[in-house]
């Protein structure tokens, strides 16, 4: 849990959870009555026409609505489909939910089971971007070989998570494997596998390099590793993968492996559970499985106005019902009592600045929001540096006003996205 | 203080439970504004306890009469312009007490309704409210007040009733007039000990220093500011000393008197009206301290501190503008 100093005469410091040598259980939620699966899409309008509801669908079959796109989502379980609607995600991102109920059987797909004897990026783009972690294959794919370095987190970037700490430590086999596949299928010779304090010792045999970070936030976020680990600033603006790197987490890259080594898609995701006392546990539950069966499974009860928290305490989102169900990329479910969550407030900065002294970026908060409020995005982004944010709301965390200041620069640098490329936005 | 409760509600069917839906991140550090204004009185306190001892019921009468309607005329000028109460954040309870540490114990009752005045409204809501004024209010106050009743400033004789048990004289005004000899009498454990006329909760110099270092140590107030202020008072007095001892008082003695430490601890370092990163932070401490000894020594006035403040409250946004490159800025 996140504390807070009493003394302040230096900036609070937010230290990475680190799991123990004896790593914790792992509890196993089993498979609900309800599996929802998010199908990207690009146009609101379009119908899909491949699938329909009540189609059985066999356990790791990739289901695809749209035959010429490469969007797809992978059935973690054999059923029927009982429903596609359409979802509305955050800053403007749209989904297909598709609602399978399970049959009882298992009936595996064997498609991928056919081609894994030659793994190529494309094989892997065709089946594994929506395996647990969601490795960013399609950043490899689009790259065009520009990317010359991929970096495996070992460490969740947000603190209180452990997902992929425990991943990395538990999985060694199928991490050696994945990477030995990632070296294969790409041009990609450079991998960096990152950790934590003193868990350098653990990885001896994998073919990548092992580099520790400081276990204190936000040391593992990407632009903070780019610039501690790999000596390279991101100009602002600019992204990782602008400048040849990729970001993988312990848990795709384990996806990649164990695909591999078995023949089958993973469908099984691991995360991070905090109960509302702050109690964490590890948890494998299968992709699509409502947050409601896994609370339930550890007879945690939520009242009216409480929040559920996915990806961590400073990044993440929230969820609005216990339906949503866990996906590729969810490594932590928190769920946060409603008297103890941080409420934000309308009232002005006072100037303290606070989030100047702790901000990693050294970008001048004080300044910016100001503008930010006043809806001066283009006057934010020239004078105080609105691209140089990495994104860590260290900001709001620290702010006696309780500005909303993190969702400000966020809505900020959405809204510039969208002036700069209209056509996309009528989409 | 209000806390919007950003709830966005979802149509759920009934017998759902809703959820709230807000942005990250999830936690908080828990410092608040109100904690800061609380602190900050809190550390107040042990000066203003001493400067009851040796004044009585009027100095509480003063302190009293400053805190209430400092937040009185908040609220009026709050209704008046229709804007959110912001009495409950404790910062014009803070104003005034800080206007009522600084006055004379026997200043009368309209002018200390008319100091609160220019504090909250003129000082503070003309500019915007909390966090926009570009001087601290109660400097700007006090030297609005100087500037129009000279008379209610002169400690000499608005204290000249008292009997207490040092010698009642002003010690900067008696060092200005009377040379540096004149306050050789003045030992500096009395000085610390808060046995010499001046302000309310000005003169305990031990009282001010402890609440000084609570508030450096919990982060309230920016150690940067405080310590090259009271380092440029130093210097700049030790320089005036070294050219003509007989004329300039020694550095110590600068310290420990007037409003320095007040000064340092509580007026230089209001949020709003000083910078906030680390070099322009001490440059504009040291501004402030050789400023309030160049006042002293050779300008019209016998304390310098609020005027240096107001001096340096005006170039904090210049010397904002020294800051470090923000990360991966394109130049």
């Amino acid at each position: 849990m996140i504390k807070k100093a009493f003394l302040g005469l230096s900036t609070p410091q937010i230290e990475y959870e680190m799991l123990p040598v004896h790593l914790p259980e792992i509890a196993k939620v089993p498979t609900p009555k309800r599996i929802t699966l998010f199908h990207q899409r690009n146009d609101a309008h379009r119908i899909p026409s491949t699938l329909g509801i009540g189609d059985p669908v066999k356990t790791g079959e990739k289901l695809s609505l749209y035959p010429d796109l490469n969007y797809y989502v992978i059935s973690p379980v054999t059923g029927t489909i009982a429903s596609l609607s359409p979802y509305a995600g955050d800053f403007g991102k749209s989904f297909i939910a598709i609602t399978i109920t399970p049959d009882g059987n298992e009936i595996i797909d064997d498609t991928f089971r056919l081609q894994i004897q030659k793994p190529t990026l494309e094989v892997l783009s065709n089946y594994l971007t929506g395996a647990p972690g969601n490795p960013p294959l399609n950043l490899l794919t689009d790259s065009n070989g520009s990317i010359k370095t991929i970096v495996i987190r070992g460490l969740d970037p947000d603190p209180m998570v452990a997902t992929s700490q425990y991943i990395a430590q538990s999985r060694l086999k199928d991490l050696k494997k994945g990477i030995q596949i990632l070296k294969d299928v790409t041009e990609v010779q450079d991998i960096i596998l990152i950790t934590a304090g003193e868990s350098v010792q653990g990885y001896g045999h994998i073919e990548a390099r092992v580099k520790s970070v400081k276990a204190i936030y936000p040391a593992a976020l990407p632009h903070m590793v780019m610039k501690d680990v790999l000596g390279q600033v991101v100009p602002a603006g600019k992204t990782c993968e602008d400048l040849g790197v990729c970001f993988f987490t312990a848990e795709a890259v384990i996806s990649i492996g164990n695909a591999f080594e078995t023949g089958q898609i993973p469908t099984s995701k691991t995360l991070t559970y905090i109960q509302k006392d702050g109690t964490p546990h590890i948890v494998e539950t299968p992709i699509g499985t409502p947050i409601g069966n896994v609370l339930a499974a550890f007879g945690e009860t939520v009242n009216e106005y409480d929040r559920i928290v996915f990806g961590g305490p400073m990044t993440g989102s929230t969820v609005y019902a216990l339906e949503h169900p866990v996906q590729p990329d969810t490594d932590s479910i928190i769920v946060v009592d409603r008297d103890k969550a941080a409420y934000v407030s309308d009232y002005p900065c006072i100037n303290c600045g606070e989030c100047v002294r702790i901000c990693p970026a050294k970008m001048q908060v004080h300044m910016l929001v100001r503008f930010l409020e006043a809806n001066q995005y283009e006057e934010a982004a020239d004078f105080y540096d609105l691209h140089s944010c990495i994104e860590c709301g260290l900001c709001s965390y620290v702010c006696v006003s309780k500005i909303p200041i993190f969702q400000y620069i966020r809505l900020a640098k959405y809204e510039l996205q969208r002036a700069k490329t209209p056509e996309a936005a009528d989409a | 203080m209000l806390e919007k409760r950003d709830v966005l509600e979802q149509q759920t069917p009934l017998g759902q439970k809703k959820l709230i839906v807000s942005h990250a991140p999830f936690y908080h550090s828990g410092r608040r504004v109100t904690e800061r204004s609380y602190h900050i009185i809190l550390a107040a306190l042990p000066a203003l306890l001493l400067g009851f001892y040796h004044y009585g019921m009027p100095a509480f009468g003063v302190v009293c009469l400053s805190i209430s309607t400092a937040i009185i005329w908040e609220l009026a000028f709050n209704l008046l312009t229709r804007r959110t109460i912001t009495i409950g954040d404790g910062n014009a309870a803070l104003l005034g007490l800080l206007f009522a540490m600084l006055v004379p114990a026997t200043m009368p009752w309209w002018a200390v309704i008319t100091g609160t005045f220019i504090v909250t409204v003129v000082g503070k809501h003309i500019f915007g409210g909390i966090g926009s004024n570009a001087f601290h209010p109660v400097a700007l106050a006090i030297a609005m007040m100087m500037l129009s009743w000279k008379d209610l400033f002169d400690f000499d004789t608005t204290l000249l009733n008292y009997d207490l048990e040092f010698a009642t004289m002003y010690p900067l005004a008696a060092a200005k007039y009377f040379g540096a000899e004149s306050v050789a009498k003045f030992s500096l454990t009395d000085l610390l000990m808060g046995k010499q006329l001046g302000g309310i909760g000005a003169t305990f110099g031990l009282g001010l220093l402890i609440g000084g270092v609570y508030l450096m140590l919990r982060g309230f107030i920016r150690w940067e500011i405080s310590l090259t202020f009271l380092a440029g008072v130093y210097l700049a007095a030790f320089v005036f000393n070294l050219s003509d001892p007989a004329r300039f008082a020694p550095p110590a003695f600068h310290l420990l008197t007037g409003y320095t430490l007040i000064g340092a601890f509580f007026l230089a370092t209001e949020d709003s009206s000083s910078p906030v990163n680390f070099v322009p932070m001490l440059i504009y401490g040291a501004a402030g301290g050789i400023m309030t000894v160049l006042i002293r020594s050779i300008g019209a006035w016998v304390d310098g501190v609020v005027l240096a403040i107001l001096v340096i409250n005006l170039i904090s946004p210049l010397l904002d503008k020294i800051r470090p490159q923000a990360l991966g800025k394109v130049m």
